[in-house]
């Protein structure tokens, strides 16, 4: 507040005050909701968004990870007018709660369903800045480069994978297949934002990415992948198995070269994007056991169905954006089709579930369990079907980020012990104890 | 940017376009090659800007009409009795943004395919620059050693 006051002093802009007050009456009015929507948006944060038209990581899936700047989520679904004068409000703190009050209104804005100004850069964006790199900044850089959220989520699904094979653990193979796959998703961010920068810029949520504000140069961010991409596939193919490497390799391709410009050209980029995010749970498995059993396939079968209910959702907000940007998605052009692959796909996942005791990779306890949230997740999918509005689709979508790694934590607790299965009968109720001997490293 | 600075400066997105524009610096000692790299990123900049430019000023166009037939044909006026500015919900607003997409739909297929020629030939003309210099700066550096 005293910077506020300093900074009205000194710009001696009078109607500031008048709108800020305005604004942050606004923004306390839905506090309450825009808490519970900002807490979700945080750990939707960590969690890594998925971005729409980038189709988080290739690794991890192109629909898969929300693990898109989370902070930019909001900002697309409402086109904002920027007033100048009111950049000063976001001087105020730091900048993540700036950006936080600035979701806030923009959360108002949608809900009332107008259009308020808000102001949506910092003046520091809208000063000249010179293109030199800037050493101290450039970690921060490669981290949004290479979306470092979204290949966490990425590294933990392989993780999944790896944890859900029916092999005794072994930690130098799961912190090679984990750092391997990590590098390659690096890679194929940074190869995607490369592609995307025109389209980056016209779209609010991703138009502060480092090309797009030309904190880094192309060349860089070619280097930078290829840096990250060799050696992660190297890593995966001598350290862990050449399937693996073979599996990492095919998605970066998949990514960059199919999915990316398959955006622009057809709706079917969105199946190429959930084989995208389904394979990393493939190449942890490959990579524990080395061959590619059912239980790769099931589980990367279940994380492909994930996709379609999280990505539709959330593209069912930016409808705007996607068609302005010129990409084709399910939402914008078959919205029908989008909401009933949406809701299929909910379905399927019951389906899956119950496949897994009958392939032996869990216990007949995992479907049980997983019903309720597995419903949970097809009744939500079943309203934004019907309702196709935006609350139904925003409940679907947030509903998907909890509804995964809860699901895997299931699986896993629920995992068949390889013990038991070895002497089977010989321990009646010790399948969870097993299986934590197992899983302790 | 100032008069003396030896790089390029990045400005913020333009109105039109969202695109940031870029000034370029021009070395005196600017070499054959390099002077190729910069006249490649100032033709891409102005072909993306003019592109951009064009393509969002006619989406606001086509919705304001869309919007303002839409009203019309509800029996609305474009501004409701407070003075504000009506819109149509996302759903109505819907049949806009798929109908917009496949107008222009072949309109960005030739821009993608100008905009991956034009990247990838920035990117290795900056990558031939880089060689070049670096070449250039070890063959000074062994230069100096030996004296």
């Amino acid at each position: 507040a005293g910077l506020f006051v300093w900074r009205l002093r000194n710009t001696g802009v009078l109607q500031i005050p008048c709108r800020f007050v305005q604004l942050y009456h606004v923004a306390n009015n839905r506090l309450i909701t825009f808490q519970y929507f900002n807490f979700l948006k945080r750990m939707y944060v960590t969690q890594c968004n998925k971005d729409l038209s980038q189709r988080a990581k290739p690794k991890s899936d192109s629909i898969v990870s929300p693990l898109h700047e989370l902070q930019q989520l909001d900002q697309e679904k409402k086109a904002v007018h920027r007033i100048s004068p009111v950049s000063p409000v976001h001087h105020l703190g730091s900048e993540t709660s700036s950006r936080n009050e600035l979701r806030e209104m923009k959360l108002a804005a949608e809900t009332e369903d107008s259009v308020i100004p808000v102001g949506a850069e910092s003046k520091e964006d809208r000063q000249w800045k010179e293109m030199k790199l800037q050493l101290d900044d450039l970690p921060g850089i490669l981290a949004r480069l290479s979306k470092i959220k979204l290949t966490a989520l990425v590294v933990s699904t392989t993780s999944a994978g790896f944890a859900m094979a029916p092999v005794p653990f072994e930690l130098t193979c799961f912190l090679l297949a984990s750092l391997g796959t990590g590098l390659a998703s690096c890679a194929a961010n940074s190869i995607n934002q490369f592609f995307e920068v025109p389209f980056d810029s016209n779209m609010n949520r991703t138009k502060n990415r480092p090309l797009v504000r030309g904190q880094i140069s192309p060349l860089l961010a070619v280097c930078f992948a290829a840096s990250c991409g060799i050696p992660g596939i190297a890593l995966l193919t001598l350290g862990v198995n050449p399937l693996t490497g073979a599996l990492g390799a095919f998605n970066i391709f998949l990514y960059t070269c199919c999915y990316t410009p398959l955006k622009r050209m057809s709706i079917a980029n969105t199946w190429v994007g959930a084989v995208v995010g389904a394979i990393p749970p493939v190449m942890g498995w490959t990579a524990a056991t080395g061959s590619l059993d059912a239980g790769a396939l099931l589980l990367g079968g279940i994380l492909y169905s994930w996709q379609f209910p999280h990505f539709n959702a959330l593209s069912w907000g930016l409808r705007e954006d996607y068609s302005r940007g010129g990409y084709c998605m399910m939402s914008v052009t078959h919205p029908g089709l989008c909401r009933r692959v949406a809701l299929r796909h909910c379905l399927a996942l019951i389906g899956l579930s119950t496949v897994a005791p009958v392939l032996n990779i869990t216990t007949w306890t995992f479907p049980v369990i997983s019903l309720p949230i597995n419903l949970y997740i097809s009744y939500l999918g079943f309203r934004f079907y019907r309702d196709a509005d935006r609350s139904s689709s925003r409940k679907l979508f947030f509903c998907s980020l909890w509804h995964l790694p809860m699901l895997l934590l299931v699986m896993f607790t629920c995992k068949k012990s390889v013990l038991e299965k070895e002497d089977k009968g010989n321990l009646p109720g010790g399948s969870h104890e097993t299986a934590m001997e197992i899983r302790l490293p | 940017p100032p008069a003396h600075s030896r790089s390029d400066w990045i400005g913020p997105p333009d109105k039109l376009s969202n695109l940031r524009p870029i000034i370029f610096y021009v070395p005196p000692e600017e070499s054959a090659l390099e002077r190729r790299l910069r006249e490649a990123r100032q033709e891409a900049q102005a072909s993306n800007q003019r592109f951009w430019a064009r393509h969002n000023r006619a989406f606001r166009q086509e919705k304001e009409e869309f919007i303002y037939s839409r009203l019309k044909a509800k029996g609305l006026e474009m501004r409701d009795e407070s003075g504000q500015k009506a819109t149509l919900n996302a759903e109505e607003m819907a049949d806009f943004y798929k109908d917009f997409l496949s107008k222009n739909l072949k309109k960005h297929l030739q821009y993608n395919r100008d905009w991956y020629k034009h990247n990838f030939r920035i990117t290795f003309l900056m990558g031939q620059v880089a060689l070049v210099r670096a070449l250039r700066w070890l063959r000074w550096r062994k230069k100096n050693v030996k004296q």
